[in-house]
């Protein structure tokens, strides 16, 4: 039996059939296993749940989600953080390993895209659900106003608004275009509505040589733009903390880290959702052993990344003379928020060591529960930004000032969950989760290479 | 003299570019290379030997894109601030350059990406109404297509080369 750790197993088999990879694909957009919907109703449940704790902050006022002042973000800000960081799973395997030729991120790279505007759709809903009247959201667009709320453009959280907005509509572009052969390839085979749908979708794509230079110039161009954008989106979410005064946040280091950070959460994610995509679809095929022993190293060198930041802010800290910022540290280590930053420590730093173990990085179970426990811990690494500063402020009134966030902040939670579920496992039935025209490549060019070789 | 379209689809790359390569020798007085297009699952390997550099000037609406999003951002920024006439601004420029370039460079970048997908729509030809050209669903599948327009003569002397490849179907019309 090949061992695919050592390279002796094939990404993908290079025997597969053109026709037998739009078969299968295809297939998964009408016949999903049973577990699709099982999830399906799972991530349904989960939204109703933030949905029904969204209405009755609505009408309650945010004193029910137990804010109070200094506690004023929450989970909300931990979160919304969160789903930023997971965004950069697209960018990091659509644009980043495009560029740099690794082509057996083709398989899986178009559910990596999907998670980046799914993702960015779930935080922004964050930014509005943290200012508990939303109906007022307009008061913060930058128009004279007769009320004198002045946007303020030295505001990381101003840039924050336009950074996402920037993220947010490229990455759909980058998605969109990149699946447009796809989208052709389904309106050949499509019957009914999804005939029409598709139609639509393919802007009457027939694979000419004048479309796809077009295209690959396009789709290069755009990943081109996406990397510079996704790292200034993430750092500009850290300014709207290390450009702060309060201790625990003015930190020089804190873009990088969230960088890091983000695209930890994103490999993660991707490991997840691998792993439900290869099972649910029956990717067996497409979404290999040897792709996921890949994605799990990548994970690896990620993790070390962020580890290494991490300590960098200890001990910048540590060795700093900000005597709050210190207390702070000390106070996260061994007050009430320990057993969380412990976590975020242990979750974040320990376990990816896993990865190491080959048999662990050959086992979908073992990676399941792996790339959960990194989400995890990358969760609470948001959230031990967000909260024990707020606990533990520079003023006497806001020291030990703890707070537990109530249920419906951590229903909100689970509702963006949900929603993200939903949305993601929509688009896995309408749009091919794996990228066939990519697929082809990698089978045609990894054959043509053996050709030459034999020739050679 | 009437024009025709033929089509004829391959099983592979290689076949596809050996009949190609034989119309373009052929020296046709009626064909221009221009008119040799090939319709496939995934580009060519070979495209720009067989057809010539037919350059795709996407970079040119990037390059626009980026100018114009990077200076109309700018200009949209600054005017908005100007017109805050009433905010106190404590002594700080009433328009911050250095919060106002990580603004610029944003928009910089929003609009090259939207203006490179513009771009792409026209190089690429797209929308594009299928019922006007020869297709066969064959094509986003794994055979490759070869579409050539001339006259009738050339395209019954591009027939013969196709049927001397293996074509496995051609398919013909007329367009004018």
């Amino acid at each position: 039996m090949p061992d695919f750790t050592k390279g002796e197993e094939k990404d993908i088999r290079d025997t597969i059939a053109w026709a037998q990879i739009n078969g299968d694909v295809l297939r998964s957009l009408s016949k999903p296993r049973f577990a699709f919907w099982a999830l399906f109703t799972f991530a349904l449940c989960l939204f109703s749940i933030g949905v029904a704790c969204e209405v009755y902050q609505w009408r309650r006022g945010l004193g029910v989600a137990n804010f109070d002042n200094p506690h004023v973000w929450g989970l909300y800000i931990s979160t919304f953080i969160f789903w930023i960081g997971m965004s950069h799973s697209g960018t990091l395997l659509s644009a980043i390993l495009h560029i740099i030729h690794a082509d057996w991120r083709k398989p899986i790279y178009r559910f990596a895209e999907a998670m980046t505007t799914f993702s960015l759709m779930t935080a922004g809903l964050f930014v509005l659900i943290h200012l508990g009247r939303l109906w007022k959201f307009y008061y913060s667009l930058p128009y004279p106003s007769e009320r004198m709320l002045w946007p303020n453009f030295q505001s990381p959280l101003l840039w924050d608004a336009i950074a996402i907005f920037t993220y947010l509509t490229s990455s759909i572009l980058f998605l969109y275009v990149g699946a447009i052969p796809d989208f052709a390839i389904c309106r050949d085979n499509a019957t009914g509505w999804r005939k029409h749908f598709y139609s639509m979708l393919s802007l009457g794509w027939m694979g000419t040589d004048r479309q796809w230079r077009s295209f690959r110039v396009t789709y290069l161009t755009i990943a081109c733009f996406l990397i510079p954008l996704a790292v200034s989106v993430h750092s500009i979410v850290a300014s709207d903390f290390a450009m702060s005064q309060q201790p625990g946040w003015h930190v020089t280091s804190f873009p990088p880290y969230f960088v890091a950070g983000a695209l930890y959460s994103g490999c993660a994610a991707i490991i997840t959702l691998f792993i439900v995509l290869r099972y649910t679809f029956r990717f067996e095929e497409y979404m290999t052993m040897p792709i996921l022993d890949k994605v799990g190293r990548l994970t690896f060198a990620i993790a070390m990344v962020w580890t290494y930041l991490n300590f960098v802010e200890y001990a910048s800290v540590w060795y700093g003379d900000d005597m709050y910022a210190k207390d702070l540290l000390i106070q996260k280590a061994t007050g009430p928020y320990s057993p969380f930053w412990w976590g975020m420590n242990f979750c974040g730093s320990v376990v990816p060591l896993l990865l190491l173990s080959k048999s662990v990085r050959g086992s979908p179970t073992a990676m399941m529960i792996v790339s959960l426990l990194l989400n995890l811990g990358m969760w609470l690494e948001r959230w031990m930004i967000v909260a024990p500063t707020f606990s533990h402020g520079y003023y006497p009134w806001s020291m030990d000032h703890d707070q537990w966030p109530g249920f419906v902040q951590w229903g909100i939670v689970l509702g963006s969950f949900g929603w993200f579920g939903l949305l993601f496992m929509l688009f896995c039935k309408l749009v091919p989760s794996v990228s066939m025209y990519e697929v082809k490549e990698m089978v045609y060019h990894r054959t043509l290479a053996q050709r030459h070789a034999r020739e050679a | 003299m009437s024009t025709i379209r033929i089509l004829g689809l391959f099983d592979d790359f290689d076949a596809a570019a050996h009949s190609i390569r034989e119309v373009r020798d052929g020296h046709f007085p009626a064909l221009k290379m221009d008119d040799v297009t090939i319709k496939s699952p995934i580009e060519h390997p070979d495209v720009e030997e067989l057809l010539g550099d037919r350059p795709a000037p996407i970079r040119k609406y990037t390059f626009a894109g980026s100018i114009l999003g990077g200076v109309l951002g700018f200009l949209f920024l600054a005017s908005s601030q100007g017109n805050f006439f009433a905010q106190h601004k404590g002594g700080k420029p009433i328009i911050p350059l250095p919060p106002d370039l990580v603004l610029t460079y944003e928009l910089l970048i929003l609009g090259g990406v939207y203006i490179t997908v513009l771009g792409f729509l026209i190089c690429a030809g797209l929308p594009a109404r299928m019922r006007s050209d020869l297709y066969n669903i064959k094509i986003s599948e794994d055979q490759i297509g070869v579409m050539v327009k001339s006259d009738a003569h050339t395209v019954a002397e591009i027939k013969k080369i196709f049927e001397r490849h293996h074509a496995l179907s051609i398919a013909e019309e007329v367009i004018e």
